[in-house]
């Protein structure tokens, strides 16, 4: 079934009432608790929001009060947003792993009256920075654990407050409909803070209109209905959470699934066995890289079928994916494939079910996007922002490639502008940045355009759109010849044991790297090659690991002088990092982005021996653990040379 | 501070309650070996004990006369109230006394969750025929101890390996299994032998925290045997220090710190 009226429905706790009328009984939100999956119904769901929303009144809230929210993706942190949304408040769902000044800044910026707390670290958390917090009123937490002897002052735990609220009907329940009554389509719905590449996080302010237009555009876009089923894994103050696991789910009724710990996601997946999925390609590489360590131990005949197998599917799988015309015995064997290995593979990656299934955030490696549109996965491409309520543009059933992101989202204008950057307008363009005109002002225009700060380019035969580089990235190196550092990284890091790169080469004479080794991958390849280590530094350090690596970027390097136009980005020197690239020291940010200029000025040494031609480089970095204390490491770096492949049009002449 | 008042509240805000064990003049002997010569002392409701001393002071075999394992030569053992008969480690574990070992005492080729499982024996009591065939009072016990089973894996944060063979785990898993294991049990008592063992500054941080947590979330009282001082000085409320089989000092951390007697056996002074 198929939702598409939006008569009436101008708010989230509308569409919510709506589903409880509509599809009462049917489940909305299950989670794996206590090892076995514990369900609520939408009536279900009605009672727990109503309970908090009235607990929400009797502690005085007021319509327009920020209500952050932290912690892991549960149903009742859904609820939370809901409650808060009921009562015409403003849900600010924060990073659950961000800390404490990061949170500091955040809960100040948007002068948070309530906060709804996960757990014991989340309320440590907020307690170590309640004095710069001059409006906060009341922590509201989930999990009592370790928190009974705590100072209740300002605590509240969660379920003590809907009894509050239950108890309080008689004199609230009034005020709680007038205030859902007085709701319009342009009230803010909910503020989810960027991650912020560079700077501060910017609080992103969407309205009702925002959510829901693209929640039902996109919904009809991809035939989504009531009987899709969700895994909520990603953090919640992610924008393609809070569209997939309230916008769309409460616009099409479909249930929101949570995992029992972040630890247990694969298993959860499994079980539940999505049929729309979302992920970002560094958790479908998480994904592929598992597979691939298992198979290099799997015994010799598994190992046959296997690479038989996915050599076959490479070859007709995407095609049969897309509807193009396959022979008839290449299907015969890509039907077996699919008994044997496909079929079974899926299962064990908890993708059986996957009808729908997007990434986005960042470009996905051609080679990793193909093994899962070869096995049958209608895996797609979308390219989005916070500001534009996620969706810019999309890739439609049966048009899907590697290389681009698709056509423009229903509702969606996009424009290239003449220095090569996109923009859109659209109904879900944001309302502003909370408490920042000049930046809302520099990135929307009067008409309602929003620059996404990305350089790229429609391809003329397609109409698909295409992604260069974030457009400040791109540059010119020494010589004039173009320079886009993400294309030469994704490339690198497709490799298993690369985990990371961060190229270097705007104005320089030749291309540099920093990577980082995936240490499940490497690991498991120097356990198998009988070699010890002693931890992340050793191994990165290892002779035989800057052997590989070395191989993975000169394999790279062939490829980038396949494309004329960037073959001045290969790499000429390298060095393995001796610490992982961590959001918990500023290098990344929070959805795992690297910050550029940061690692650009925290490891200048390392930048200044690439291109000064040392080969030994010394260096000590500062770290941060996650419980905030810092401390330093010191290691002494190989800096190795790469060779350079021929350009294309010089081999060919 | 320590008198027979019958609870008190300590300074972070626990309580502490009434006397729940009294070890009297216990003396405990392997052949001409004296391994642990008239020493006296109690645990009370709700508190943290934790037994320190030198290697080879005594510290697990008071652990194991607690747990019935051993049989003192002298002395009496009072629990609840009453003078304890001579029992079998079963017997003693039916009291409401369960412990952990310091060299872990797992089923390595059964799963995380089946361990755990074994915790629970104390509580069923349908017999083997119904259990063999699965009906009736077996099915029920089961999904009852398998829902005090769940609770304990969440509390102690194990979801993800709940159907992982314990060998497979490493070192600081295996003894949070273990501790799992003891807990499902639903002790009244929980002797942990040196839980902290081997681990490295994280997983010590862990562990404590999840002997607080069953100390303040149960009310579980606990006698440790801990090497790390750091540990024992932040997480006890009482310490009896021994060595050499006797006990040279019993008191809260900070005046057992400053014991002179403490001091000498740590550091060692010269023997005439």
């Amino acid at each position: 079934m198929t939702v598409t009226d939006s008569a009436g429905l101008v708010s989230i706790p509308a569409l919510l009432a709506r589903n409880a009328s509509e599809f009462g009984d049917k489940a909305a939100y299950r989670e794996k608790e206590f090892g076995i999956w514990q369900s609520w119904t939408w009536l279900e769901a009605v009672d727990q929001v109503e309970a908090l929303a009235l607990g929400l009144l009797s502690l005085g809230a007021e319509k327009g009060d920020h209500v952050a929210i932290a912690g892991r993706n549960r149903p009742y942190l859904y609820w939370a947003m809901l409650a808060a949304q009921s009562i015409g408040a403003v849900p600010v769902p924060i990073y659950q792993d961000a800390v404490g000044d990061e949170i500091a800044y955040v809960l100040d910026h948007c002068n948070a009256r309530f906060i709804v707390a996960g757990d014991q670290e989340q309320v440590d958390k907020i307690l170590d920075i309640r004095d710069s917090l001059k409006n906060l009123q009341t922590i509201i937490y989930l999990d009592p654990r370790g928190l009974r002897k705590y100072d209740h002052s300002m605590l509240k735990q969660y379920q003590s407050l809907q009894d509050e609220g239950r108890a309080a009907r008689r004199d609230l329940g009034d005020e709680l409909v007038k205030r859902q009554k007085a709701q319009t389509y342009d009230d803010t719905c909910v503020m989810l803070y960027t991650s912020g590449t560079t700077g501060r996080p910017k609080g992103v302010v969407l309205s009702n209109r925002n959510v829901i237009e693209t929640s039902k555009n996109s919904s009809q876009f991809d035939d989504l209905g009531s009987s899709e089923e969700v895994l909520a894994y990603l953090p919640m103050a992610w924008v393609g959470d809070y569209t997939f696991s309230m916008g769309q789910a409460l616009w099409t009724g479909f249930c929101v699934n949570c995992p029992e710990s972040a630890e247990t996601m694969m298993t959860d997946l499994r079980e539940i066995g999505p049929t729309y999925y979302f992920a970002p390609p560094r958790v479908f590489e998480n994904q592929l890289t598992n597979v691939m360590i298992r198979m290099e131990d799997a015994g010799s005949l598994k190992k046959w079928m296997f690479d038989k197998a996915m050599a076959h599917a490479k070859r007709v799988g995407p095609a049969l994916l897309s509807g193009e015309p396959v022979g008839f015995m290449d299907r015969v064997k890509y039907f077996l494939g699919d008994i044997f290995i496909y079929g079974p593979l899926k299962n064990t990656l908890g993708l059986s079910r996957v009808r729908i299934g997007y990434t986005a955030g960042e470009a996905i490696g051609p080679e990793l996007f193909d093994f899962y549109r070869s096995i049958g996965i209608n895996l797609k491409q979308l390219y989005g922002q916070t500001e534009a309520t996620v969706y810019v543009t999309i890739q439609p059933d049966g048009q899907v490639r590697a290389d681009t992101v698709g056509v423009p989202a229903p509702g969606v204008e996009v424009r290239v502008g003449d220095n090569g950057e996109i923009y859109y307008r659209s109904p879900g363009v944001f309302v502003e940045y909370y408490n920042n005109p000049e930046s809302t002002a520099s990135t929307k225009d009067a008409e309602g355009w929003v620059a996404t700060g990305d350089a790229g380019f429609f391809e003329e035969d397609t109409g698909h759109l295409r992604i260069i580089d974030r457009a400040k990235d791109v540059g010119k190196m020494a010589d004039g010849r173009l320079f886009a550092p993400k294309y030469v990284e994704n490339k690198l890091k497709f490799y298993p044991n690369i985990l990371e790169a961060v190229v270097f080469g705007s104005s320089r004479d030749y291309c540099t790297a920093f990577v980082n080794i995936d240490l499940n991958a490497v690991g498991n390849w120097a356990e198998r090659n009988n070699i010890a280590y002693g931890g992340y530094q050793e191994l990165s350090q290892h002779p035989k690991v800057l052997d590989m690596i070395q191989a993975h970027i000169e394999e790279t390097n062939q490829s980038i002088a396949q494309d004329p136009m960037l073959s001045g980005c290969q790499v000429s020197r390298f060095l393995v990092l001796h610490k992982e690239l961590d959001a918990d020291d500023g290098e990344m940010t929070r959805t795992r982005k690297v910050r550029r200029r940061t690692v650009e000025d925290k490891f200048d040494d390392l930048i200044a021996g690439l291109y000064g031609g040392a080969e030994f480089v010394e260096t000590t970095t500062e770290v941060t653990y996650e419980d905030g204390r810092k401390g330093s490491i010191s290691a002494k770096l190989e800096l190795r040379d790469a060779a350079i492949a021929a350009e294309q049009q010089v081999a060919a002449q | 501070m320590f008198d027979q008042a019958e609870s008190f509240v300590t300074a972070d805000g626990r309580t502490i309650g009434a006397v729940m064990m009294e070890m009297k003049n216990i003396t405990l002997r392997f052949g001409g070996v004296v391994a642990i010569k008239d020493i006296s002392f109690d645990v009370r409701e709700g508190e943290i004990r934790a037994i320190i001393g030198p290697n080879g002071a005594g510290k697990s075999s008071m652990l194991n006369v607690i747990s019935g394992f051993y049989h003192p030569q002298e002395g009496e053992v009072w629990y609840k109230g009453a003078r304890r008969p001579e029992m079998k480690p079963f017997e003693v574990a039916r009291q409401g006394i369960a412990r952990t070992f310091q060299n872990i005492a797992l089923f390595e080729g059964m799963s995380v969750l089946d361990n755990v499982m074994t915790g629970r024996l104390n509580h069923m009591k349908s017999g083997i025929l119904s259990q063999a065939i699965w009906y009736g009072k077996a099915e029920r016990e089961e999904t009852e101890n398998r829902a005090v089973v769940e609770r304990v894996i969440d509390f102690l944060e194990i979801q993800h390996i709940r159907k992982t063979p314990v060998s497979r785990l490493p070192y600081g898993l295996k003894k949070r299994v273990e501790l799992a294991r003891a807990l499902a049990a639903d002790p009244k008592l929980l002797l942990l032998d040196e839980p902290m063992a081997g681990m490295n500054v994280e997983e010590k941080e862990d562990m404590s925290r999840f002997i607080l947590d069953v100390n303040d979330e149960f009310g579980t009282t606990i006698v440790l045997i801990e090497h790390d001082m750091g540990v024992v000085m932040d997480l006890s409320d009482r310490v009896v220090v021994m060595d050499y089989g006797k006990k040279i000092g019993d008191g809260p951390p900070d005046e057992v710190r400053n014991n002179q007697a403490v001091i000498d056996a740590y550091l060692g002074v010269a023997h005439d």
